[in-house]
């Protein structure tokens, strides 16, 4: 086993990592940038390195100063974790040169699953089947209409140099195919200056499926079977899930084989991940999954695959990069259960996702359920990185018990002030689509208005806030008889206040409230709330009269600052008076322009004077 | 305290039938009370909520602590008068929590007559002032009034209980450390401007709520000038100009949250001192008291069982059960507060004056709230009685309930008769709350009794056949049936409103718990006992 490791990572999976080295008796040294110096994982490894200021440029990507502080700190081997340098082939050979052990895939492994269209070509050399195509010199519509045909429609016609949905068109049928090739051109040459095209199969139903694999430096190569990652939101998985539900023996045994194939093919080591993409429309059939792409390098979601097989993939990749044999060979493994993860971010749903950053003032997450997280209460989320809070895991003997488990650990996330996905990820756990399995890729956008939280409270959160602003007595009477009416029945509503606007709600129990750093705060059903009684706004928002700017007293006017038409800000000097040996400083009222102007510095004036007029900017 | 046991039977003819009458009469009050709660005419209602104002039911609910009971009285006030042109008296009247205090709502009903003062509106706010002032809670004036109701102007004006003594109220009250705060959400003109100008504090809402002794109409015919009514009396004049209002509020809503601010600017109050048990409820369903009571109002039953429905743990702790016994005194506790409880089991007979005289000694020697279960036919009559002196020892009675230093509730659970009434703390006693049931009967003597004293004292009476006798009296037994029934009562606000008799513990329970914002005197102060 290695003697220590640097984890050239940071967050919940430089976390993750070090649980298993440390139950490994692995020394293990965390490098970290100065927005991460108060992190857990810093805390947590045996040594930690200040590796550079927050932008990732400057630390996490820099593997020069990785390498020095490996130098420096002794450290055997790196592990790069995701994302990051991990699939860097040029920095896995700075680590092998520097007589270092890499973690990771070879270099020679990286580079050729790295360019994607050479990939697909590799694969399909290997026998690995890919997504049908044509991408050829010959441009001719006729030749272009063959492959069509070959491919089988629908299919989608792309411009070779496009982008951004720009020079794609979806053909139906072969009737439609010279007109919208046509279009297609006159678009790309167009947005490009390129008329070149390539055609592509259009799957109707896409699921993304992948395959975990794993090779040794002895030459064996096995598979953990497979895993479902086909929620996703622009790209981005949300919820992980393995086995793929709809998955026949047959069908897993191809899939899993040309995996196994496609790591052969680039002498794979260490953890990698063939992605396939299925077309699901009837269902998951073996001649309607394509190779995708590798990833050479262990993947986020790889806990599901851990939960089902029973196996520690750090562990493996551990022993593998000490040179040792697989932990077990493909015979010694199974599938047991079913796994599901959810990505619990910091990020805001309401408001398209944006990243949402701050201190974590409260922080609660399922006790029950495995949970990979990357902060605890009180740490930060800085704008410099990934946003993750934490990865939820749940395992149970059926795909119904995980589906409901994972809406269960999404409901009971408790996370303030930062707003979180939780809401998200528990509706879309509980949709029935995918409670009965078997999703696509567009599932998450054909149920957004189900999914994503409105920013308008609906009536559990109002009610429920409602509930919380209730006395609590039992031994006064007027606490006790909730809006109780004499002759009547009770009036139970009860006036809530949420974002400044109020609500007239019946009260309905649910949900956790707690009061934190001053607010009260609702969680209910991974959503959080914070709420109040009503209280008056200021009296000064109210109180701006009508614009007209008077004098206070009788007075000279000494200095006028405002003109005629200026665009003044609530508060803004507009004039100053002179009266009883007194300077006055006469303000804008409020946001707005002037209208009217009647002194200039030196006219004596009136109590009451109008001496300039505001008028509101619209 | 002893358990009290219930002998009923829940299954017998009387209980059922008993059960469906009264029954049928809750659910007449409900008609009501839910007809006189909705205030004046649909039209009248939309009107005023599309210029943006609550309706006042709803401004008192968003004035309350979230939650919070409305002890509402006089809910049925003017209930027949003015061609019913008035429900509610055209005002609404209550107790509720802001900020964790009880405190005195008074909100004029625009919907109904432009929230003009009947006498009724008049008599109801004197009588929530009276309530505020006996018991020490802050006032609230939701205003949204054009003033006295001219027509009746002469029943309205001069009198001592009239217009006039609202201000009169609110200077003695605020010289009393009673808070006097007004929210003016509407007109408030000529007599209805001294609302505000009578404040401790007050708040006008912009755009809705005028001030001014004579408005735009009388001003033009008076001095010729043209004036509109928010330039005459507006949120701007009176917020930045004659310093009437404190506060200028955009809305209803934003006035009635400063409101509930100023209320929590409030200093502490002054609470009666006195030890409260831990609350438990009866052990017998309220529910029942629908079968208890019967149909009519003289037949007998045992007042315990009535008690047993509405004391905590159906415990109390009677006094002197072997003397006196057609009133049956006790101490027990009602929402955790200790209560004496005086409640009649027959006709008052010099002994159960002497006792219930004894025992609001004793309460007041305890500081314990008196509560007074009516249900009187009166004191006996007769030669015997009379020489044995009833009158002096109904006056022993009547001298204790009038001078008893503790807080005093009365609740009409039947008839309300004659001396009895005095007696047992009517209205003319002063109790902090009087209630009745809507089975409950008040007049000086029943209606059979009345046509017989009547028929015999007048002077034909000896040449009338007995059908001339009963031609006599029947129209006389009609009239004492109409003004003793509970609603004639209720609408002249003899009362402060009928209750559902499953209601009544937690009436109480919410009564006594106000009552205790005023301190409870140290030690007792009697008139003298005629010996």
């Amino acid at each position: 086993m290695l003697e220590s490791l640097l984890i050239a990572n940071r967050g919940e999976i430089a976390r993750r990592i070090i649980r298993t080295a440390k139950r490994l008796g692995v020394r293990t040294v965390a490098v970290y940038s100065d927005a991460d110096a108060q992190m857990p994982f810093v805390r947590e490894a045996d040594m930690a390195e200040r590796i550079g200021p927050a932008p990732a440029r400057a630390s996490y990507l820099d593997g020069a100063k990785i390498l020095a502080i490996a130098a420096k700190t002794g450290a055997r081997a790196i592990h790069p974790g995701y994302g990051f340098l991990s699939e860097n082939a040029d920095f896995a050979e700075a680590v092998e040169r520097a007589g270092l052990i890499w973690v990771g895939a070879p270099p020679s492994a990286i580079r050729a699953m790295g360019l994607k269209d050479a990939a697909k070509k590799l694969m399909q050399s290997a026998g690995v089947p890919v997504t049908p195509g044509y991408l050829g010199e010959d441009q001719s519509p006729e030749r272009l209409k063959t492959e069509a045909a070959r491919i089988g429609y629908p299919v989608l016609i792309k411009a070779v140099a496009g982008g951004g949905g720009k020079g794609m068109r979806r053909v139906d049928g072969k009737d439609a195919f010279v007109d919208a090739l046509a279009s297609c051109k006159r678009e790309a040459a167009s947005a490009f200056g390129d008329d070149r095209v390539l055609i592509e199969k259009y799957i109707t139903s896409p699921r993304h499926i992948e395959v975990q694999i794993f090779g040794d430096r002895q030459g064996n190569i096995v598979h953990l079977f497979e895993r479902d990652c086909s929620m996703q939101r622009r790209h981005q998985k949300v919820v992980e899930e393995a086995p793929a539900p709809g998955m026949d023996d047959a069908t897993r045994a191809a899939l899993t084989s040309a995996a196994v194939s496609a790591a052969r093919a680039v002498g794979y080591v260490g953890a990698g991940t063939v992605e396939f993409i299925a077309d699901a429309s009837e269902g998951l059939r073996a001649d309607r999954i394509w190779f995708m792409e590798m990833n050479t390098r262990l993947q986020v979601e790889h806990p599901v695959t851990e939960a089902i097989t029973g196996q520690d993939l750090v562990e493996w990749q551990l022993r593998v990069a000490s040179g040792e044999e697989l932990p077990k060979t493909q015979d010694q493994l199974s599938i047991n259960g079913w796994a599901m993860e959810a990505r619990l971010y910091a990020e805001n749903p309401s408001t398209g996702f944006l990243p949402s950053t701050g201190c974590i003032t409260h922080l609660q997450l399922p006790p029950d359920i495995r949970v990979d997280s990357a902060v605890e209460q009180g740490d930060m989320v800085t704008p410099y990185y990934d946003p993750m809070i934490a990865k939820l895991i749940v395992h149970a003997a059926t795909r119904a018990e995980a589906v409901a488990g994972l809406a269960a650990a999404c409901r009971a996330v408790e996370v303030w002030p930062v707003k979180t996905n939780a809401g998200f990820l528990a509706r879309a756990s509980m949709q029935a689509d995918f409670v009965h399995g078997g999703i696509d890729t567009g599932f998450i956008e054909r149920h957004a208005a189900q999914i994503v939280p409105s920013t308008e409270p609906d009536a559990a959160v109002t009610g429920a806030a409602a509930a919380a602003l209730l006395p609590t007595g039992k031994g006064d009477p007027w606490a006790a008889l909730i809006g109780f009416r004499n002759g009547a029945v009770p009036d139970i509503r009860v006036a809530v206040e949420i974002s400044g606007k109020t609500y007239i709600a019946p009260p309905v129990k649910a949900g956790t409230v707690r009061e934190i750093g001053g607010d009260r705060v609702l969680f209910l059903a991974g959503d959080a709330w914070a709420f109040s009684a009503p209280v008056p706004r200021s009296s000064g928002e109210a109180d701006t009269g009508d614009g007209a700017v008077q004098a206070p007293m009788p007075g000279a006017v000494i200095q006028v600052e405002a003109a005629k038409g200026k665009h003044v800000r609530r508060g803004e000097r507009l004039l100053v008076l002179e009266a009883m040996k007194m300077e006055y400083v006469l303000v804008a009222p409020f946001d707005g322009i002037v209208v009217e102007l009647t002194v200039s510095a030196g006219s004596q004036v009136e109590e009451g004077a109008l001496l300039a007029r505001i008028e509101k900017a619209n | 305290m002893t358990a009290l046991s219930s002998l009923i039977d829940r299954q017998s003819e009387t209980f059922l039938a008993n059960a469906a009458h009264n029954r049928a009469l809750v659910e007449d009050l409900r008609v009501r009370t839910a007809k006189a709660a909705l205030g004046g005419s649909e039209t009248a209602r939309q009107r005023h909520t599309a210029r943006g104002k609550f309706l006042p039911r709803e401004r008192v609910h968003r004035l309350l602590d979230a939650g919070s009971p409305f002890l509402e009285i006089g809910a049925l006030a003017a209930n027949g008068l003015y061609h019913d042109e008035a429900p509610g008296a055209g005002i609404i009247a209550g107790i509720g929590r802001v900020q964790s205090r009880a405190v005195m709502i008074v909100a004029n009903d625009a919907t109904v007559k432009g929230g003009a003062y009947f006498p009724m509106t008049v008599k109801k706010h004197l009588r929530a002032q009276e309530i505020a002032q006996q018991n020490r809670l802050p006032c609230l004036y939701l205003v949204d009034s054009g003033g006295a109701n001219l027509p009746h102007q002469a029943e309205v004006f001069p009198d001592r209980d009239h217009f006039g003594r609202i201000f009169f109220n609110q200077a003695q009250m605020s010289a009393d450390g009673i808070a006097q705060i007004a929210c003016v959400m509407g007109s408030c003109t000529a007599g209805g401007a001294y609302v505000p100008a009578m404040s401790d504090e007050s708040i006008i809402v912009r755009g809705q709520g005028t001030i001014f002794l004579a408005g735009p109409p009388l001003v033009k015919a008076a001095t010729g000038e043209v004036i509109s009514a928010e330039d005459l009396g507006g949120a701007d004049v009176h917020g930045r100009k004659s310093g009437v209002v404190d506060h200028v509020a955009e809305n209803d809503e934003q006035a009635l949250l400063l409101l509930r601010q100023i209320v929590g600017t409030l200093g502490e109050s002054r609470k009666a001192d006195i030890a409260l048990g831990s609350v438990r409820p009866p052990k017998f369903d309220a529910d029942d008291l629908y079968g208890i009571v019967p149909r009519d109002v003289r037949a007998p039953y045992d007042v315990r069982e009535v008690i047993a429905r509405i004391v905590d743990g159906s415990e109390m702790h009677e006094f002197k059960p072997l003397y006196g016994t057609t009133l049956v005194c006790g101490f027990a506790h009602i929402w955790g507060v200790p209560v004496a409880i005086l409640a009649n089991n027959g006709v008052l007979f010099s002994e159960s004056a002497l006792k219930g005289a004894h025992f609001i000694e004793l309460a007041c020697q305890r500081r314990i709230p008196l509560l007074f279960l009516q249900n009187v036919s009166g004191f006996m009559v007769g030669g015997k009685y009379e020489a044995g002196g009833i009158a002096k020892d109904g006056a022993k009675l009547v001298t204790a309930v009038a001078t008893a230093t503790v807080p005093k509730i009365t609740v009409l659970i039947g008839g309300s008769f004659g001396a009895g009434n005095y007696g047992m703390c009517g209205r003319a006693y002063s109790p902090r709350f009087l209630f009745t049931w809507p089975n409950s009967r008040i007049s000086v003597m029943g209606g059979e009794q009345a046509a017989s004293v009547l028929a015999t004292v007048h002077r034909d009476a000896d040449r009338w056949t007995k059908e001339e006798a009963e031609a006599f009296k029947a129209p006389v037994r009609q009239k004492y049936e109409e003004e003793g029934n509970p609603y004639y009562a209720t609408a002249r606000l003899w009362d402060d409103g009928i209750i559902d008799p499953a209601q009544t513990r937690d009436v109480l329970g919410l009564a006594f718990v106000a009552a205790l914002n005023a301190p409870i005197p140290a030690q007792p102060r009697f008139g003298l006992f005629r010996m």
